[in-house]
C-alpha cells in the first residue's frame, strides 16, 4: 500500500512540475502564438542553473557556489530568462518561422553544450553533487517526498494564479490583440515586438522554474534530461489540453503524463522481449499521433479557451 | 584545411538539395517545415529498397558503373525514389496538412509538422531497424589526390556533386524559362492574385510538394552514400537545412543552394577550431550571426 502511494506522490510531483512548464508554453503559445520549438532550452537552463549555482563543489566543472536554495532557483530561472531575451530579441520582428527554427536551434546548440562541456557542466556525466534543500532535518524517505510534492503543488497554483490574473488583466488583453491582429493593435499604438519579448521571456522564466524544480527532485541533470522528446511532450500536453487555458495546460499535463508513464509500462510489461528495443519508437509514433489527431479533429483542445468579456453589459434589469 | 573546403563543399550539396524544397514549401504554404528531414531519410529508405527489387529482379543491373560504387540498379533506384519520395510528400500533404490548413490554423501547421515528424521517423525505425544500413557493403576507396598536404576524395563524392549541380541548374530553367515557373512565383508572391489570374493553386501546391520531395530524396540518398543511412538521420539534418533556408533567405531558391554550400562549409572548416563533438551547434551559430547582420538572409526580402 505505502509503496503504491509513494509512486503516486512520484508521479504527481513529476507531473505537477511538467503541468509548470505546460503554463510556461501555454502564455507563449496560448495566449500571445509564439511558437516555441526549443521548450527544453529554457527548462534545462533552470535545471542547470539551479543545480549549479546550488550544489557543491565539484572537480572540473563550474559549481559550488553553494548558494541558498531560493537564489540558486532564481537562478535558473534568470538563466532562462537571458537566453530567451537573446532569442526574441533576435527574431521576434521577423516572420514567425524565424522564432520556430531559432527555438529549435538553441535546443539543438543547449544540448550539445552541455554534452560536450565538461568545464561547463560535467559533460555527458551531468550535474551531481546537489543537496536537496532541507534534507538535513528531514531525511530522504517518504515524508521528504510528500513534503515536496506539496511544495511543488503550492508553486504550481501559485504559477496558475499568477498566470490567471496575468490573463485577465488588461496586459493579458493586449497579448491576444497582438496573437489575433497584430497591425490593428499597432495602429492603437501597442508595440508588438515588445509585448512578445515580454510574454516570451515571462514564459520561458516559469519554463526555467519547472526545469529547477525538476533539476531539484532528481538532485541531478545531464544532457539525457533535455532531449527533444521532452519538448514534443510539453507540446503535446498543451495541445491535447487546450492552448490559452490554463486549466486546460494543467489538465493535459497529467492526462498526457499519466498516459506515457502507463504505455511505457504497459509495452515494457507485455511486449515481447525481442519488441522492447522498439517500445520508445512506438510511444513516439502515439504521441506522434496524438498532437496531428488533435490539431486535425479538435484543434482548440479538450478544454477550450474560453472567450474572455472584458465588458459586460449591464444585465438586462428585470421589472 | 582543403581537405575540409572540400568535404564542405560535398555536404553542401546535399544540404543544397535538401534546403531547396525546403524554402519553397516554406515560401508557398507558409511554415516551417519540420518534417522535410524526415522526407530525405524517407528517401534515402525508399532507394534502399527500391535497389533490393530492382537487383531480385534484373540482376543485370548490378553491375557497378567504375569506378563509383554506385550500381546501374541504384541509379534506377535514385529515380524511383525521388518520384515515390514525391508522391509521399504530396499524401502527407493530403491527409494531415492539408485539413490543418483549410482550418485556417497557419501556425498550426509547424506544430503538425512537428508531429509528422515524429510519426515519420519512428515508423521508420519500426520497419527498417535502428542500426545503419548502407547501399553497398563494399569499401569504396578514395582518390588520393596529392599527398602533401594529404588530400582524398570519393569518386562518389564527385558524382554526388556533379549529380546535386545538374539537378538545381534543371530545376534553374524550370523556374526561370517555363509558364510553370512563372506561375509557381506568381503564388509565392501573392495567392489570390494568382489564383485571380488562373494559376491553379491546388496543383501549384501539389507541384511544389513533388518538386521538395523529389529532391529531399536525392539529397537523403546523396548524404547515405556519403555517410550511413539511419533512422535519425532526419533529426541530424533538420537544423543544417534549416539554417541554409534561413541564410540563404527564405523563400529564395537561389539562396537556399547558397546557403547549403556556407553551411556544409562552415560545419567542416569549424572542425579546424572546434571539437568535433561541437559540430552540431555549428548550424545554430550561422543562423544567430544571420540574424545579426542580415535577418532577412542573403538573397530574402522583407515579408510579414
Amino acid at each position: 500500500m505505502i509503496g503504491v502511494i509513494s509512486y503516486l506522490v512520484f508521479f504527481a510531483t513529476t507531473a505537477s512540475i511538467l503541468a509548470i512548464a505546460v503554463l510556461g508554453l501555454n502564455l507563449q503559445w496560448g495566449n500571445t502564438g509564439l511558437f516555441n520549438g526549443g521548450v527544453v532550452a529554457f527548462f534545462g537552463a533552470g535545471a542547470y542553473g539551479t543545480l549549479i549555482l546550488g550544489g557543491a563543489a565539484q572537480a572540473g566543472h563550474l559549481g559550488g557556489y553553494g548558494l541558498a536554495y531560493p537564489l540558486a532557483l532564481l537562478g535558473g530561472m534568470i538563466a532562462a530568462g537571458l537566453m530567451a531575451w537573446i532569442v526574441g530579441l533576435l527574431t521576434l520582428r521577423l516572420r514567425h518561422d524565424y522564432l520556430a527554427i531559432a527555438t529549435f536551434g538553441v535546443a539543438v546548440a543547449f544540448e550539445n553544450l552541455m554534452r560536450n562541456a565538461e568545464w561547463l557542466a560535467g559533460g555527458a556525466k551531468g550535474v551531481r553533487g546537489f543537496e536537496r534543500p532541507l534534507r538535513s532535518a528531514l531525511g530522504d524517505g517518504f515524508i521528504y517526498n510528500l513534503l515536496f510534492f506539496l511544495a511543488v503543488l503550492l508553486i504550481l497554483i501559485a504559477v496558475y494564479l499568477f498566470l490567471e490574473r496575468l490573463v485577465a488583466s488588461p496586459f493579458g488583453r493586449l497579448l491576444r490583440a497582438v496573437r489575433e491582429d497584430e497591425e490593428a493593435a499597432a495602429s492603437l499604438g501597442k508595440s508588438p515586438a515588445r509585448l512578445r519579448l515580454t510574454a516570451f521571456v515571462t514564459g520561458s522564466v516559469i519554463l526555467g522554474l519547472a526545469g529547477g524544480l525538476y533539476g531539484t527532485f532528481y538532485a541531478f541533470v545531464s544532457p539525457q534530461d533535455i532531449l527533444p522528446t521532452l519538448t514534443f511532450q510539453i507540446w503535446a500536453m498543451l495541445i491535447v489540453g487546450g492552448a490559452g487555458n490554463n486549466r486546460g495546460a494543467i489538465f493535459g499535463a497529467f492526462l498526457i503524463w499519466g498516459a506515457w508513464t502507463a504505455s511505457g509500462w504497459a509495452l515494457s510489461r507485455f511486449a515481447p522481449v525481442e519488441a522492447q528495443l522498439y517500445t520508445g519508437s512506438l510511444q513516439f509514433v502515439l504521441i506522434g499521433c496524438v498532437i496531428v489527431g488533435m490539431l486535425m479533429w479538435r484543434p482548440q483542445g479538450l478544454l477550450p479557451e474560453r472567450l474572455v468579456v472584458s465588458q459586460r453589459g449591464k444585465p438586462p434589469s428585470v421589472q | 584545411m582543403i581537405q575540409n573546403v572540400i568535404d564542405g563543399v560535398l555536404t553542401g550539396s546535399y544540404l543544397s538539395l535538401g534546403a531547396i524544397g525546403l524554402t519553397l514549401v516554406m515560401h508557398i504554404l507558409r511554415f516551417a517545415n519540420f518534417s522535410h528531414a524526415e522526407l530525405l531519410s524517407l528517401g534515402a529508405y525508399a532507394a534502399l529498397v527500391c535497389d533490393a527489387l530492382v537487383t531480385a529482379l534484373a540482376p543485370v543491373l548490378a553491375i557497378k558503373l567504375a569506378p563509383l560504387s554506385l550500381t546501374w540498379a541504384l541509379g534506377l533506384a535514385i529515380v524511383l525514389s525521388m518520384v515515390l519520395t514525391g508522391l509521399s510528400a504530396v499524401v502527407i500533404d493530403r491527409l494531415v496538412f492539408r485539413r490543418v490548413r483549410e482550418r485556417g490554423a497557419e501556425l498550426s501547421m509547424v506544430f503538425a509538422s512537428f508531429g509528422m515528424a515524429l510519426v515519420i521517423r519512428n515508423i521508420i525505425g519500426l520497419i527498417f531497424g535502428l542500426s545503419p544500413k548502407l547501399y553497398s557493403q563494399e569499401i569504396a576507396f578514395a582518390t588520393v589526390l596529392s599527398f602533401d598536404p594529404l588530400i582524398l576524395v570519393k569518386p562518389d563524392q564527385v558524382f554526388v556533386l556533379l549529380a546535386a549541380l545538374v539537378l538545381m541548374f534543371a530545376l534553374h530553367l524550370v523556374l526561370s524559362r517555363t509558364t510553370f515557373g512563372y506561375s509557381l512565383r506568381a503564388v509565392a508572391e501573392n495567392p489570390a492574385l494568382a489564383q485571380i489570374n488562373g494559376v491553379n493553386l491546388a496543383r501549384t501546391i501539389v507541384a511544389v510538394w513533388l518538386i521538395g520531395g523529389g529532391l529531399a530524396a536525392v539529397a537523403g540518398i546523396f548524404y547515405g552514400m556519403s555517410h550511413q543511412i539511419i533512422p535519425v538521420m532526419g533529426r541530424d539534418l533538420v537544423l543544417p537545412i534549416f539554417a541554409a533556408t534561413i541564410v540563404g533567405g527564405i523563400g529564395s531558391v537561389y539562396g537556399a543552394v547558397l546557403g547549403g554550400f556556407i553551411v556544409g562549409l562552415a560545419g567542416n572548416l569549424a572542425l579546424l577550431v572546434l571539437p568535433a563533438g561541437y559540430t552540431p551547434s555549428v548550424p545554430f551559430l550561422l543562423i544567430l550571426a544571420v540574424l545579426i547582420l542580415r535577418p532577412h538572409g542573403l538573397f530574402g526580402e522583407a515579408r510579414a
